[in-house]
């Protein structure tokens, strides 16, 4: 099958963020989407990365995973430690495959699944929401969360692949 | 159909007080979230079974205050499981208050092509992913093993196909709406955007392949089904009304026409009929149990005018698909009623699948139809005050209706979704499962889980777009008449199941 190549070349670095727009801090996620595009439009650090955003994960996002040499996902999370946390994922069978919406490690595992091989260095960057409401805008503390998710990003894209495992390891410790 | 029934008459307890109560809470694999309580007297027969829905009609009061024009993209957020149906119904509805009485064949086009690719991924999803593993591994498989995961490992090729499947919608979606989420295809009199030959040759690549697929996985459900025909035929049977759009001339469509209704013995109720008028036809009833509304046909009552909606009841309902190999298969399907419609519930799989493959045929033609490349767009009239948008998304029926003011404000929004449409039979499948197969027998999770076999055979959407899964494992509660808790099961992450009171 041919459709899973998309118009354009792939880029070897995919940031997929999630959530909903419309309630509240969950969507932080398309937020930080909105940030990193905006930002394509005027520099050059983004050049090589894809970004996809949707509401949810589900398995057919396993197909984007394809091609790449990383990816960083994006969500909202109300117990995550402020502002963000950050770390690596594996593939793990977890319980969301029975819902309608996947987890990350969940995606990773159909990858491996399907693909028969490992998917890419995957990581997942976890901005700590408050308030969930539908038709909410993001909370103050949701935003300022957001603008520290977004200098984090653009100092992991500074970096090679190969540190970005060290760099949870930095973090990890300044959050302590 | 009738409200004698044995499943009707499990609706309520005559002493509930004296029973112990059983909540399956939440639902698995159905998109959201809902609760199924069942009341079983002293000697384990089952006296009530309801199904509840926490419907939460919030976005009516949301859309409230908005321009007219924010509709089509702003009721995506309803769902983040089929926007593209929201997307679709509020733009309908919306061409009507700009007076567009037709919209250009270039804008038809796109809209009907967009549809058809979210029906095939939605579908796809369903059965792939959420419905196979019980299909394919049995009810009572070890529940470890009944789950996605469990289909890829012990076939693969099957897995893969249903991942594709739904990529495959998704790309029809995502370049016929200009995006992947939020889109803005679908404007009031119209489409913003027509199909380039890059992208049309880009969808073209794979649709034999599509076809293929589509054709094999109906060849599989037949299987499934005929293996144990007779098991299909009777699981959480109920003799129901079915309602759906049908085309001027009986066929099969998904994307607009006029009313159908028929009863349990496949007689037309009404036919034809303009659904801007669906108010004259059916009513939404309440009962003191639950939120969520329960839709009948106004000519018979609340009783008995209780109706299904989505694949089987669009599949009996048609007089004809418009593509041969969905409507050879559609021959075969309703051969199986031996002259009446096929109420068997597990049936709705099959016609969903039949579904999957009238898709993609119906896609293939589309992009070959040279309209999909044109440039009139647009159409627009005398702006009008009520906007009424019928679809069928791929659940059901889906009934957008908005009111606006000489702002172009909305000041009134009704919407009667798919799930809501349901709600009257997949109560009656799950007591007609529990009467079946749970009366006298001590509760265990594979009986527990042929309730919600039966509840998932309608695709019920319960979707609120949040993704709080994982933090609700399936949790089982037995409860006596003082509310005390007595018993528990919880299912882990692990997919293990532990007695935890």
């Amino acid at each position: 099958m041919k459709s899973t190549e998309p118009f354009n070349d792939i880029a070897p670095t995919l940031i997929f963020t999630y959530g909903n727009p419309s309630r509240g801090d969950d969507g932080l996620g398309p937020a930080m989407f909105e940030l990193l595009e905006n930002s394509k439009q005027t520099s050059h650090d983004l050049d090589k990365v894809d970004l996809l955003t949707d509401y949810q994960l589900q398995i057919e996002h396993s197909v984007d995973l394809e091609h790449r040499e990383c990816v960083l996902f994006i969500d909202a999370s109300v117990s995550a430690e402020a502002p963000y946390e950050f770390h690596q994922l594996q593939p793990e069978r977890d319980n969301s495959y029975t819902t309608h919406a996947m987890s990350p490690v969940s995606v990773l595992d159909v990858y491996q699944q399907i693909n028969q091989c490992k998917p890419p260095p995957s990581y997942m960057l976890t901005i700590r929401g408050y308030e969930f409401g539908l038709g909410q805008a993001l909370t103050e503390q949701a935003e300022l969360n957001l603008q520290q998710g977004y200098d984090f990003i653009k100092q992991l894209l500074a970096t090679d692949f190969e540190q970005w495992p060290k760099i949870r390891a930095r973090d990890d410790k300044e959050n302590k | 159909m009738s409200s004698d029934n044995i499943s009707s008459q499990l609706e309520t307890a005559k002493n509930p007080e004296d029973m112990e109560r059983i909540v399956i809470n939440p639902l698995t694999r159905v998109e959201g979230h809902g609760k199924v309580t069942l009341l079983q007297d002293e000697n384990l027969n089952i006296k009530q079974a309801r199904l509840h829905i926490s419907e939460f009609r919030g976005f009516e009061k949301f859309i409230q205050g908005r321009p007219y024009w924010e509709l089509p993209v702003l009721v995506q957020r309803l769902c983040g499981i089929c926007p593209v149906s929201h997307h679709l119904a509020a733009a309908k509805a919306t061409d009507m208050i700009v007076g567009a009485a037709e919209l250009t064949p270039t804008a038809e086009k796109i809209r009907r092509l967009m549809h058809f690719g979210q029906t095939l991924q939605s579908h796809a999803l369903h059965f792939f992913h959420l419905c196979s593993p019980d299909l394919l591994f049995g009810f009572d498989d070890d529940v470890r093993h009944r789950n996605i995961i469990g289909v890829i490992e012990d076939s693969p090729e099957i897995a893969k196909q249903g991942v594709l499947l739904r990529k495959y919608g998704q790309e029809v979606i995502r370049v016929t709406s200009g995006k992947r989420i939020h889109g803005t295809g679908a404007i009031p009199g119209g489409v913003n955007k027509t199909l380039s030959k890059k992208e049309i040759d880009y969808l073209k690549a794979d649709i034999d392949q599509i076809i293929s697929w589509s054709q094999d996985a109906v060849v599989l459900i037949k299987r499934i089904f005929f293996e144990h025909y007779d098991y299909h035929m009777s699981f959480g049977t109920i003799d129901s009304n079915m309602l759906s759009l049908t085309g001027n001339d009986g066929a099969f469509d998904i994307y607009h026409g006029g009313l159908r209704a028929r009863d349990e013995k496949g007689k037309i109720i009404f036919d034809h009929v303009d659904y801007t008028n669906y108010g004259d036809y059916i009513k939404e009833g309440v009962k003191n149990w639950s939120y969520m509304k329960f839709p009948f046909i106004t000519s018979i009552g609340q009783d008995d005018g209780w109706y299904r909606v989505g694949p089987l009841a669009r599949v009996n309902n048609c007089d004809f698909f418009t593509t041969p190999m969905a409507e050879k298969e559609r021959q075969e399907f309703i051969a199986t009623g031996n002259g009446l419609p096929v109420q068997s519930t597990l049936a709705f799989h099959w016609a969903r699948l039949i579904e999957v493959l009238h898709c993609a045929e119906a896609i293939k033609e589309l992009l070959n139809d040279s309209d999909i490349s044109g440039t009139e767009l647009l159409n627009r009239g005398e702006l009008q005050s009520t906007g009424i948008g019928v679809i069928e998304a791929p659940r059901g029926t889906l009934f957008h209706h908005y009111e606006i003011n000489d702002d172009g404000i909305v000041e009134k929004a009704n919407l009667i979704v798919s799930t809501t449409n349901n709600n009257q039979a997949m109560n009656e499948s799950i007591r007609k499962v529990a009467s079946q197969y749970l009366d006298g027998n001590k509760l265990t999770e594979p009986l527990l889980n042929q309730i919600e076999v039966a509840v998932r055979a309608y695709d019920p959407c319960l979707s609120c777009a949040t993704h709080a899964m994982g933090k609700m494992p399936l949790q089982i509660n037995l409860v006596n008449a003082n509310d005390e808790l007595i018993d528990r099961l919880e299912k882990r992450v692990t997919g293990e199941i532990d007695r935890t009171v």
